[in-house]
């Protein structure tokens, strides 16, 4: 009992215990809160549904799918904006869900295939400004990375180090253009101009907004950019081999001069053709030059993921070059990962766009909770028109599950973000009904075993043990579908599932460890036990028949005094022929005690001799 | 009237009052296939007025409108695409929403525009959706393949719980039932078919499946050792139990009709369009030919099945000609009374226990 208690109770201190230690705000959106989270027909918002479509046609995997999302993510929250829900649906698409409003712009960047570059390093810096931000805007910024990111940012900009980075001009960038072409190599340091510099010299890698990435970044132009981790900035020279001439990335252990295995994690990758090709003539050129110039860097949309360095003397003609250093398992498995979504030619077609209104849902969601406190009304009545006072406990039960639900969704959203959509409490608005039906069967079993003429504590404890065969049955085909449902589709669909398990599993809980037990404490409170007419148990409502208990005992009802079951006056259609009609009514004494066969014959005997005498008389 | 209402249910339970809804079973048939015909037809000649996430296209919703005239759109919506027939429908009090085939970017923006200034709001209070034509329909292909994964799942569990295949498929073929007419009473109705529909048609199917689940299980108590005994034959404890479930099949469902029927008043008449209305018809008409079915239907073809059982039609059989024996004997009327009485409820009897045994008089 305490342990049932403690299990309904659990839920609440948890969402309490949430709500005090790691309350929702504006600085922890993902912290709990007493009302549960509400999805975007409810809240309002954009949401975005992207189809991923391969240009080579190859299959899709689910690997790619994740990768692709960890990239889309990147992309929604360099525009600050915090909370956006991105999941994929299906085999090929991917949801994106942001709150408020969005522009072209972003769509046009959250659909942008990830792109994935290897370009050889130039320089490499402290992650720090070397320099205080110029006042003068023109002096930095020149790459389309962090245009993109910059404008996105807008007023927060001024936190950046990278404040004044502002479009590069068109003079900067044909200055530059012009000195790439003068360039011998991709290598050569000339390339840097003085503009180019400045903005080198401003960028600060330890400010998150110039980590979030972007892509966009031009290949024939130089980048100046961070490491993925902020841990160093790099001048960049232009793409050298495309991510998309990857065709092949793993990770595993590295392999010695002689084929033995060493413990080292290493990634290798294969290249295609003219990737091979590319990357034979990068690589002899990049061995002869000096660290940091021996390094070529990959850049996932515009962040350097890996800068691997040449080995001294090595050119890398077959096309697997393979990198090694101070790789874990998992940081190599990573690697291998991101190169293979680069490898990917992933691209993102916009499928739908829909901006949902928050006051159409809201008025929605409040039409809908009216319409479900209408009918929950209308159910109390019923119930307690049915079940007179045990209706009461038809209502307590409900009220429970209510709260239980309500709490398991304000954790859920805490805890795995649950968001409730308008389907979701329609959902749960029917499921009052399917509640209902756990309590309704369990009292129509209760009121059958009454009518076989058992006393109410017993009636509870058989009623209960088939009633509680049926429950298990039938809510184990509703969990079935519901649990085969949230695996096998998608969006609104799902949550519907999930509503209808939640409540499936509740329901079941509320009935083991409410309803029951307080059925069997009231089956010994005296009101329900001696079925008062208000009780919903009286002898006048449910038709006790006389039971044989024994030693020449019927169990008749008490109230029988009143409001008699009259066996006698309730039409009998036809003679029933049942073990409880064929009972002989055994004779009574004038004492009240029940006459033994002598007895009885006797009285006959005595009768008979009686009408004989009286027949004489006459 | 309550106090009728419970007398009555005493009846059923005895079997004192027994409706003969077994024995009739060719009207409940054919009372099925009628409508099982009528809905394939109308789905076939009229088929579902299909939404537009299932045709693709572009919306727009007009919030705070100062009227909720339709000619105003039609004409907002003329002066950018002229060869558009936009479906304009009222959602809330105040709000418009209309609907049009797919747009491109810029005229989408001109009509959000031309809405705008022809109801007199905001252009920030125009929202637009564009839905690709493939999205309703991934989304539902994708519900029934779990659809049918989970019929298949339930009907295994059905067999394997009344350790019957014939009760399982009784009660799944009843369900598709529940399901192909409430889809023929929509499609009459007219309202657009959204995923919040096939919401509610999957939430029909799981509520049709949990009533016959409670009512079989009845019957499965109901018949457990028929053959062990010649007093009633297989149909006759069926039809026992589907009586005896009567007051609770009632019972829920108007406890369950009742909050739909909330919804769906306040959303149907009050709200107009959006997924409170969608949602709700469908589960209205689901839930309540879901609580007839598991009665009038299922276990009618539950009877009708099982009596091709080789046991059950031997044990049928026997009853049957045992109750011919006794009146060809001409036995006594009780004796025949008792025999036809074989849809009412018998109770084993059982120990009693040891207060109950007779004391020896002092």
């Amino acid at each position: 009992m305490l342990l049932t208690i403690l299990t309904i109770l659990l839920p609440f201190g948890a969402l309490l215990a949430g709500w005090q230690f790691d309350g929702k705000s504006d600085d922890n959106p993902g912290g709990a809160s007493l009302a549960p989270g509400l999805a975007l027909d409810l809240q309002g918002g954009t949401q975005i549904i992207l189809k991923a479509v391969t240009s080579d046609g190859s299959e899709i995997t689910p690997e790619a799918m994740e990768e692709a999302i960890g990239v889309i993510r990147q992309r929604v929250d360099a525009n600050g904006v915090t909370e956006a829900e991105i999941a994929s649906q299906g085999a090929d698409q991917i949801v994106v869900e942001i709150p408020g409003e969005v522009d072209d712009e972003t769509v046009a960047l959250i659909s942008q295939a990830a792109q994935m570059k290897f370009r050889p390093v130039l320089t490499i810096g402290n992650p720090l400004p070397t320099v205080q931000p110029s006042a003068d805007p023109s002096a930095s910024g020149d790459e389309a990375d962090e245009k993109a990111s910059d404008e996105k940012a807008g007023d927060d900009a001024a936190a950046g180090g990278d404040a004044a980075a502002d479009k590069p001009t068109k003079k900067e960038i044909a200055e530059q253009e012009k000195a790439i072409e003068a360039a011998t190599d991709p290598s050569d340091l000339a390339q840097i101009t003085p503009s180019v510099q400045a903005a080198f010299d401003a960028l600060d890698c330890t400010d998150p907004k110039n980590l979030e990435g972007g892509g966009g970044d031009r290949p024939d132009l130089l980048l100046v950019t961070c490491d993925a981790t902020g841990a160093a900035k790099y001048i960049l020279g232009p793409v050298e081999v495309d991510g998309t001439a990857i065709s092949k990335a793993s990770s595993g252990l590295k392999s010695g001069a002689n084929g033995t295995i060493t413990n080292e994690w290493a990634v290798q990758l294969e290249l295609d053709g003219d990737g091979t090709d590319q990357f034979r003539e990068t690589t002899s050129r990049l061995n002869t030059l000096e660290s940091p110039r021996n390094q070529f860097a990959i850049t996932l949309d515009g962040l350097v993921i890996s800068a691997p360095s040449l080995s001294p003397g090595v050119v890398i003609t077959d096309g697997r070059p393979e990198i090694s250093g101070s790789f874990t398992q998992d940081s190599a498995a990573t690697l291998a990962n991101q190169l293979n979504f680069g490898s990917l030619p992933l691209t993102f077609e916009v499928q739908g766009q829909n901006q949902v209104s928050a006051t159409l849902g809201t008025e929605q969601l409040q039409r809908g909770l009216f319409a479900g406190l209408i009918g929950l009304a209308l159910v109390v009545v019923y119930s307690l028109f049915q079940y007179r006072t045990l209706g009461m406990l038809t209502v307590a039960s409900l009220v429970v599950a209510a709260a239980m639900t309500y709490v398991v969704i304000a954790l859920l959203s805490w805890g795995i973000g649950y968001r409730l959509s308008l389907p979701g409490v329609a959902g749960l608005i029917v499921a009052i009904g399917f509640t209902a039906d756990s309590f309704i069967v369990y009292f129509e079993r209760i009121r059958d075993e009454l009518r076989d003429g058992r006393s109410l504590r017993l009636a509870v404890q058989r009623g209960w043990t088939r009633a509680r065969r049926t429950i298990y049955a039938a809510k184990a085909v509703n969990l079935l579908s519901a649990v085969i449902l949230y695996f096998m589709t998608v969006g609104g669909v799902r949550g519907f599932a999930f509503t209808l398990g939640l409540t499936t599993i509740i329901d079941v809980m509320v009935v083991i460890w409410f309803t029951h037990p307080v059925m069997e404490l009231l089956a010994k409170v005296p009101f329900f036990r001696d079925g008062h007419k208000a009780s919903g148990l009286s002898p006048d409502r449910i038709e006790v028949t006389p039971r044989y208990r024994g030693a020449g005992r019927i169990s008749a009802p008490t109230a029988g005094a009143e409001g008699a079951p009259d066996l006698g006056t309730a039409e009998q259609d036809r003679e029933l022929v049942t073990a409880q009609s064929v009972t002989p009514s055994p004779r009574i004494g004038e004492d009240g005690r029940r006459m033994t066969i002598a007895e009885r014959r006797a009285a006959e005997r005595k009768a008979a001799a009686e009408a004989a005498q009286n027949e004489e008389n006459i | 009237m309550a106090r009728g209402f419970a007398q009555w249910g005493n009846d059923l339970y005895t079997g004192r009052r027994s409706y003969p809804i077994v024995q009739k079973r060719g009207l409940w048939f054919s009372i099925v296939a009628l409508f099982s015909a009528a809905s394939v037809l109308v789905l076939v000649f009229q088929g579902l007025n299909l939404g537009i996430d299932f045709r693709g296209g572009s919306e727009f919703t007009v919030s705070g409108a100062s009227t909720t005239d339709e000619d105003v759109a039609l004409d907002a919506v003329a002066t950018v695409a002229p060869d558009e027939e936009p479906h304009i429908s009222q959602v809330g009090a105040n709000a418009v929403r209309v609907q049009v085939s797919e747009l491109d970017n810029e005229q989408t923006d001109r009509v959000a525009e031309a809405l705008a200034d022809a109801y007199g709001v905001e252009v920030g209070e125009v929202t637009s959706n564009f839905i690709g034509p493939t999205w309703g329909q991934s989304v539902s292909m994708r519900a029934l393949w779990g659809t049918v994964v989970f019929v298949v799942a339930a009907a295994l569990f059905m067999a394997v719980y009344f350790r019957a295949w014939r009760m399982s498929v009784a009660a799944i073929v009843a369900m598709l039932a529940d399901v192909l007419v409430s889809a023929g009473v929509y499609a009459v109705i007219g309202w657009e078919v959204t995923p919040s529909t096939i919401i509610g048609f999957l939430t029909i199917l799981g509520f049709s499946l949990y009533d016959k689940m409670v009512v079989f299980d009845k019957v499965r108590e109901n018949t457990a050792t028929v053959t062990e005994q010649t007093r009633s034959t297989y149909a006759e404890r069926a039809n026992l139990a589907v009586n005896q479930t009567l007051v609770r099949s009632i019972n829920t469902s108007v406890v369950a009709l009742l909050p739909v029927a909330g919804i769906l008043f306040v959303g149907g008449f009050l709200l107009g369009a959006g997924t409170l209305k969608d949602i709700s018809l469908s589960l209205f008409i689901g839930i309540a030919a879901g609580a007839l079915s598991s009665l009038f239907f299922a276990t009618p073809l539950d009877v009708a099945l099982r009596e091709r059982e080789p046991k059950i039609a031997e044990h049928t059989k026997k009853v049957m000609d045992l109750r011919a024996g006794l009146a060809a004997e001409g036995a006594d009327e009780s004796v025949l009374a008792a025999a036809a009485s074989g849809s009412a409820q018998l109770v084993p009897g059982h120990h009693q226990g040891h207060t109950a045994q007779p004391r020896r008089r002092r």
